[in-house]
């Protein structure tokens, strides 16, 4: 009788979680007329939505790998021999901070950098004759997306790798120097193999931390840039689709990008934990 | 001349700590030389600097004549057995083993072949296969020793392999190392703060206090003649006496208002306060029956410790703090409480100055070599 | 691999890029902020007096800081029992819990809203048009994960067998022995916990966007959409909170090592 206790939780997670994500699940089948159907997800693959999955992937896919090659690199390097704690330290404060500077205040502050007034355009072109804007860049599109989210997904990564670097013997580097090897051969044969699971699983961690995002872009562009939370968004904000079940079926598409992320997350994870030993 | 040469080493850290202040080892070859002391004594870093994992401040390293102290550590041809955990987890033992050969070029078959002996040679040869995590601490320990000697090596260096094993475990393998290292004929440096398992396997011991090296010798020799109060203190057991030297010419001490002959205090000057060593199993017990032989000091047995083929005796008087070891039969003849004379050998006592730092070092609690 | 002294000269160069792209933006919108609306350049603290002395401003952040305080509470209260209790009693229980708490990352604030604003249309004003009421039922689900790696950290770094049955054989009851011995134990885990949770809750816009609550972050939103140099001046001063509420985590945090998780985020 022990789990009589556990009912307000579960009643809990079944009222809030469970029931409006299977509303949504099954909402996606259903018609204006009432009535199951298949249209709904069958439009999915017409344009603009095939086009607003397509530029979530893009965007999710190139902000996670860049994030994590950039940050493994970061993280690597505060938490190497030689470097001194209060740079470690530092560095970990700052990403848990940076990781949560997302959505409207993340926009403006890389409007008021790169924006047309921004900061930084306005040096490159008063002081460098480098006209961002007149080279066809902009801030509020895919690109300007995919710059701004690099901000959060790079302290993403170091924060969920470096436990994982830290991991990394120092006898290891030293026994691979030992007998003969370079740096790049230590990497190369042990450093990235055994990281290699739990780079992975950050990455797909990145993936879905961008794919599901929906703030930042939408600050930043005022829900201009086709990606698929936007489109969702627009239904709820905007009036622009009058039937609740594309939107309902945009969030099921989700729901099937974020759970097949996750089937690959778990046996990663459990992966990387038998070389933590 | 000397295989391996530690010139003037010095090596300071942040905070004005002196690692090592000057130690000079020469090591012929084929020789196996230990470096023996507590931790905190300097003599991890100067294995280090022998690898080539860090630099001195001062001095030289020189390998057959040639300096090697500012050559890379990848370059200097030593194979290195650390404490723990440095196989490569991601590798099997056999991948382990192989990876100096791979990176040296060697073909598959070659590679395969050296693997194939090496293991053999540590005693290992069905365990291949197998991932670091699936083996014992010991067998891990094996296997980084196949592979740091698959390179052939010009220098066998050990960090207290042994260390984070088994009791069992550590005397069955230090044994092999001894036996591997006999066999290959390879100069080896080796680590460790166990005094046992020094005195055990090596050529000669150096032990090491504080940066220094106090003394190098022969194990027998550091044993029975200890040059200074540490090394005393740090080999074996010692019961330490402070005395007065009463007549220098035959050698009698005063010790506690009783006259004490011994053999080295020979030469001095009357009046010199000394500190005279004894090793408890060169202390005679035999039960008080009224005679009063020479050399003895009186005193009741407080406490009786179980050791396995020895016991050792507490014995206890005014003016008498003796631990003496006799055979556990005898042990049983002499029970708690009884009274005793103990019997104090003239030539196998050892004499040093007494000073300040014998105090000192004598107050210290016992180092973890006992 | 050389015997080298300090740092790594690859170690320079990875941290230098990592510190100037951080840095930047920090900097252009601090510069941005003190710009004069009549002429576009520098410097007046004008953009920051118009912030305080806006009242939708206070408005808002009122709003916002008490529905953070009202989600850690009903968050504490129904988690912290629950898990406590599956340490004690139901071990089998926590793998079914601890993936429970990963489905928030398949069925993000996005898709949640989707389905909550669908499933309770029909349910009264007092909840459904009431930030205390809607807002806050997807605000505990929303804390759920970071609340539940938090405190089942906690829980694992005491033993609460010990803890309870030492409290119970001197006799207390239930609520005493979970209130006097228990919270006390995993006050770290707790605080940490909670401070992750203010930081979610200052940060979220995704609901109250779509539910159209006027919180905080939507308040952020119509600045930035209306005056450019006050935006600046309140983005420094919402990083600043989420800072200030990152580093009470990190202190408290520190204590019983709960790294767990400081990922989270206004996306």
């Amino acid at each position: 009788m022990a789990w009589i206790a556990t009912v307000p939780f579960f009643a809990y997670t079944f009222l809030f979680l469970f029931l409006p994500a299977g509303s949504v699940l099954l909402g996606a089948f259903r018609s204006v007329h009432g009535g199951y159907t298949f249209s709904n997800i069958r439009l999915m693959f017409d344009h603009p939505y095939i086009d607003a999955y397509k530029t979530s992937i893009e965007v999710s896919l190139v902000t996670a790998l860049l994030g994590g090659l950039v940050g493994l690199a970061i993280a690597y390097a505060a938490l190497r021999e030689g470097t001194p704690g209060w740079v470690r330290s530092g560095i970990t404060t700052f990403s848990g901070v940076a990781a949560n500077f997302g959505g409207i205040p993340l926009a403006f502050a890389f409007i008021a950098t790169l924006g047309p007034l921004g900061v930084a355009t306005v040096f490159l072109k008063k002081q460098l004759h480098l006209d961002l804007y007149g080279h066809n860049f902009t801030l509020f599109n895919k690109t300007g997306v995919e710059i701004v989210y690099f901000y959060f997904q790079l302290p993403l990564m170091i924060l969920v790798i470096s436990p994982a670097v830290d991991g990394l013997k120092k006898e290891w580097r030293e026994a691979s120097a030992n007998l003969g090897g370079s740096s790049w051969q230590f990497w190369r044969y042990i450093g990235l193999p055994v990281l290699m699971p739990s780079i992975l699983g950050a990455i797909i961690l990145l993936f879905g931390n961008a794919f599901a995002a929906y703030a930042t872009a939408y600050s930043l562009t005022s829900g201009t840039v086709n990606l698929v939370p936007i489109l969702i968004g627009a239904y709820y904000t905007g009036n622009v689709l009058n039937n609740p079940h594309i939107a309902q079926a945009l969030a099921f598409g989700m729901f099937v990008v974020l759970a097949v992320m996750m089937m690959a997350y778990i046996p990663l994870q459990r992966r990387a934990a038998r070389w933590a030993k | 001349m000397a295989y391996l040469e530690l010139q003037n080493l010095h090596r300071e850290f942040a905070g004005g700590v002196k690692a090592l202040d000057g130690i000079e080892v020469q090591l012929g070859q084929g020789e196996f030389l230990s470096l023996l002391g507590p931790s905190g004594c300097g003599k991890t870093t100067a294995l280090r600097l022998v690898a080539g994992f860090d630099r001195p401040d001062e001095g030289r390293i020189v390998i057959d004549g040639k300096d090697i102290t500012n050559v890379a550590p990848s370059k200097r041809d030593m194979g290195m057995v650390f404490q723990a955990y440095s196989l490569f987890p991601n590798m099997t033992a056999a991948q382990n083993v192989e990876f100096g050969l791979k990176i040296r070029g060697k073909n598959k078959g070659e590679r395969s072949g050296r693997v194939g002996e090496l293991l053999e040679l540590v005693g290992l040869a069905h365990a291949g296969d197998r991932y670091p995590h699936q083996l014992s601490g010991g067998m891990q320990q094996r296997v980084a020793l196949a592979r740091a000697l698959a390179i052939e090596p010009r220098v066998l260096l050990l960090d207290e392999p042994l260390s984070a094993l088994d009791a069992k475990v550590r005397v069955q393998l230090r044994e092999e190392i001894r036996r591997i290292q006999l066999e290959l004929g390879i100069t080896t440096l080796y680590v460790t703060h166990d005094q046992e398992e020094a005195l055990a396997v090596s050529d000669h011991v150096a032990v090491m206090y504080r940066g220094r090296i106090e003394q190098i010798g022969p194990p027998a020799e550091m044993y029975s003649r200890p040059a200074t109060p540490f090394v005393a203190e740090f080999i074996g057991t010692m019961n330490r006496l402070e005395a007065t030297v009463a007549d220098p010419t035959s050698g009698t001490v005063e010790h506690g208002g009783v006259t004490l002959t011994v053999e080295a205090a020979r030469g001095r000057t009357k009046g010199d306060r000394i500190l005279v060593l004894i090793r408890p199993e060169t202390v005679e017990l035999a039960p008080e029956n009224g005679s009063n032989p020479a050399n003895t000091l009186s005193g009741e047995v407080i406490a009786q410790t179980f050791l396995g083929p020895v016991t050792r005796l507490k014995v206890v008087g005014p003016g008498t703090d003796l631990i003496a070891d006799v055979s556990t039969a005898k042990a049983a003849t002499l029970p708690i409480g009884m009274k005793v004379t103990a019997a104090l050998p003239v030539t196998d006592a050892r004499v040093l100055e007494l000073s300040d730092e014998a105090i000192e070092i004598a107050e210290e609690p016992a180092p973890a070599g006992r | 691999m050389k015997a080298r002294r300090g740092m790594a000269p690859t170690a320079y160069f990875w941290l230098l890029i990592g510190g100037v792209y951080f840095f930047i933006p920090l900097l252009a919108t601090f510069l941005f902020s003190l710009k004069k609306n009549s002429t576009g350049n520098c410097c007046t603290a004008a953009s920051y007096t118009w912030v305080i002395h806006n009242g939708d401003f206070w408005h808002t952040l009122k709003i916002s800081l008490l529905l953070a305080l009202e989600t850690v509470v009903v968050s504490l209260i129904i988690f912290v029992p629950t898990i406590y209790w599956v340490h004690l009693k139901l071990p089998r229980l926590r793998p079914v819990v601890a993936f429970l708490a990963l489905i928030p990352f398949v069925v993000p604030p996005i898709v949640m809203v989707v389905g909550l604003l669908a499933v309770y249309k029909g349910t009264p004003s007092w909840f459904y048009a009431q930030p205390w009421g809607f807002l806050v039922a997807a605000y505990v689900i929303l804390a759920f994960p970071y609340m539940f790696f938090s405190l089942d950290a906690g829980f694992r770094s005491i033993d609460v067998h010990t803890l309870t049955e030492a409290s119970q054989s001197l006799g207390a009851s239930w609520p005493t022995t979970l209130v006097k011995v228990i919270l006390p134990n995993i006050r770290a885990a707790a605080l940490a916990a909670s401070f992750l949770t203010l930081a979610i809750v200052m940060g979220e816009f995704t609901i109250a966007n779509l539910a159209a609550f006027q919180t905080f972050p939507r308040f952020l939103q119509y600045v930035n959409e209306s005056q450019a140099y006050p935006a600046a001046a309140l983005t420094l001063m919402s990083f600043a909170l989420t800072w200030g509420a990152m580093l009470s985590l990190l202190l408290v945090g520190r204590k019983r090592g709960t790294r767990a998780a400081v990922l989270t985020g206004a996306r």
